[in-house]
């Protein structure tokens, strides 16, 4: 998968926090390869680690980091060797920038919402602040809010439009790659739609790279190229879009694809039975086998990454 | 508008509702005046036949949680009327009141809120029982354990508190408390919106088979188009104050008439990347329940709207049998 249009490109990606009960094992070697003008959508569940690890690759971290290490190539270049003050200025808001979860609510409540997605063309790019506000403006017309409402304040908009927002502040210095953290997840139907259609147009408007974390399968499904299914910390499949939602591999991601009820169908959607195990202290080898239907006794070592026809999983079922 | 409840005698009618109306007051300033009113629910009426599920859909804000908790009597109406098993409750004090909290009960949306985290959960499962007086003090603690098996849970659970269970736990833990006082009718107010999706069809399981088992009565409050058509017999679509439209679940999803429910169900996601479907997208934004708009209160973002809409409030009539709509254009 590492080709000429590889543009982010992760490789044993771990993040551990210090907590009093233990080293939580948060981010566990994740890897993943993502190409220019692609989108690849991280699909987890609650508690796997997905937001750990868009604040790993950003470098946003807490301070009770115990581990933080891997290799994160941005168009070949390793990023994870950076000092700070590097990455500050090369890598983070100028070439990678963040969606945060719940970002409607992470607007700063007392600037006029033009003036913050302004913001980080002043700090990086050290243009004015009048040219910045033009930015701004030509971004609000990228994501769809009216450009008069650059003067307004966050509780003046909905929630679909303070999305937006957030998302016209990720875009502003043009960055190659934009990590969305469930960029959807507390809008209604109708407005999640609108926002997945305002994210297809930029993908293809301004060639930017998305990474999609979510727990919403149905709602990822229309923008991903590619999937990562995350589970306890660890990639456990990194597939084709098309085939994964044709026919996803691991007994994880199958399960989680029959657990989704569709509409109109008459089959009544799954469950997995029991709950993840917890990250404070993962059970050795596959960490699915104990909810796991397919689990045999091979299943209580560490399973290796099988690449079944390009289609990596992480799953003692593929390999002979 | 009481035609919605005339033909729907065949099956007997547990809980029946009769143009339901809740504003909340807004008050503002140094002496806390009202100035303006929340019209949460405008003029609502529907009724929960025995043994059905009701689902009942709509956007945040559209008043379907306000409706839940007003037909339990949490919340007091502004106006209207709310019958169950034949009896108005509308209007019952809250000494009248308690022998029908027995038969009605409210399962959260929120189960890491809906819990007192210092109580041993077995003892809130408990709760409903002393507080009714039901059975002798000694027995109670054997009914709790059954309620806890019956939605999967052990013996060793119930000396457990909240934080030491999953979401999905509690809230099974939230649904044996509801059943705990063997009631005929339950409000299911978002009861999976806040688990994860490989395990919310456990939970639905879990509802439905209680369901059969006790012959229980369901009005199902959610957000999600899809989980309602699950569980439910007939769907009711709210938005903004109003029921748009009411029937029974196949006509509602195969074919919706309002065009408000044609937008939701085409914004729904479809967990595929190729299915292509005819999208309507709706301008703008769910407008303020504050002052809503004169006339049909979705023809400012109704994509079909004629001038007759924006002036006149379409009547809730009942277009085919069993099937009722608030649009002046279904036919």
């Amino acid at each position: 998968m590492s080709t000429d249009n590889t543009l982010l490109s992760i490789r044993d990606l771990t993040l551990y926090f210090n907590t009093q009960k233990g080293p939580v094992q948060a981010v566990d070697g994740v890897f993943f390869d993502l190409g220019y003008k692609e989108a690849v959508v991280i699909l987890g569940e609650s508690g796997c680690g997905k937001s750990s690890l868009a604040k790993a690759l950003l470098r946003l971290l807490p301070r009770n980091v115990s581990r933080y290490d891997g290799k994160v190539f941005l168009e070949g270049e390793n990023i994870m060797e950076m000092d700070e003050e590097q990455y500050r200025q090369n890598v983070r808001w100028v070439r990678m920038s963040l969606v945060p979860q719940a970002a409607m609510n992470s607007l700063n409540p007392v600037l006029k919402v033009g003036e913050q997605v302004a913001e980080p063309m002043i700090i990086h790019h050290g243009v004015k602040k009048e040219e910045a506000l033009n930015q701004a403006a030509k971004m609000f017309q990228h994501v769809g809010v009216p450009v008069d409402f650059l003067d307004r304040y966050a509780f003046e908009l909905s929630g679909g439009m303070r999305q937006r927002v957030a998302i016209a502040m990720s875009l502003v210095t043009a960055p190659a790659v934009v990590i969305l953290d469930e960029p959807t997840s507390a809008l209604d139907v109708l407005t999640q739609a609108n926002i997945f259609n305002v994210l297809k147009r930029l993908k293809k408007e301004l060639e930017v790279s998305f990474v999609l974390i979510t727990h919403d399968i149905a709602t990822s499904s229309e923008l991903a190229d590619r999937v990562a299914v995350m589970y306890a910390g660890q990639i456990v499949e990194v597939s084709d879009a098309h085939r994964f939602f044709h026919e996803p591999l691991h007994p994880y991601s199958r399960m989680l694809m029959a657990s989704v009820p569709r509409l109109r169908a008459n089959q009544e959607p799954e469950y997995i039975t029991g709950q993840p195990p917890s990250l404070l202290n993962p059970p050795t080898g596959c960490r699915f086998a104990a909810r796991c239907p397919k689990r045999f006794a091979k299943c209580s070592e560490e399973p290796p990454v099988v690449n079944v026809d390009g289609i990596q999983v992480k799953c003692w079922l593929y390999s002979n | 508008m009481n035609n919605t409840n005339t033909q729907t005698q065949e099956k007997t009618d547990l809980l029946v509702v009769n143009n339901l109306t809740k504003y909340f007051p807004v008050r503002t300033g140094l002496l806390q005046r009202v100035t303006g009113q929340v019209q949460a629910v405008d003029n609502v009426s529907f009724v929960v036949k025995k043994g059905e599920t009701l689902g009942m859909v709509g956007e945040s804000g559209c008043g379907k949680t306000t409706i839940g908790r007003t037909v339990m009597r949490l919340v007091e109406p502004t106006s209207g009327e709310i019958s169950f098993e034949g009896q108005n409750i509308t209007r019952m004090n809250s000494r009248q009141l308690k022998p029908l909290r027995r038969d009605m009960q409210i399962i959260f949306q929120d189960p890491y809120a809906s819990l007192n985290p210092r109580m041993p959960i077995g003892e809130s499962v408990m709760e409903g029982l002393q507080i009714h007086n039901i059975g002798r003090p000694k027995d109670r603690w054997e009914v709790v354990i059954n309620m806890l098996k019956k939605v999967g849970l052990e013996e060793y659970h119930a000396r457990r508190y909240p934080h030491e269970f999953s979401g999905g736990q509690r809230q099974r833990i939230g649904i044996a408390r509801a059943l705990a006082l063997n009631p005929k009718f339950i409000v299911c107010d978002e009861p999976v919106s806040a688990l994860d999706v490989s395990i919310q069809s456990q939970v639905l399981n879990i509802l439905k088979d209680l369901q059969n088992e006790f012959g229980l009565t369901y009005l199902f409050i959610a957000h999600n188009l899809s989980v309602v058509e699950h569980i439910s017999d007939r769907v009711a679509v709210m938005y903004l104050g109003k029921m748009v439209e009411l029937t029974d679940r196949d006509s509602l999803y195969r074919e919706p008439l309002h065009p408000y429910t044609q937008a939701l169900l085409s914004a729904i996601p479809v967990a595929h990347p190729n299915a292509k479907r005819g999208r309507t997208i709706l301008k703008g934004d769910v407008p303020s329940p504050l002052n809503p708009p004169k006339g049909c209160r979705f023809h400012t973002r109704c994509p079909i709207a004629v001038e007759k809409c924006g002036q006149v409030e379409p009547e809730f009539r009942e277009v085919r049998p069993g099937h009722f709509v608030a649009c002046w254009l279904a036919e």
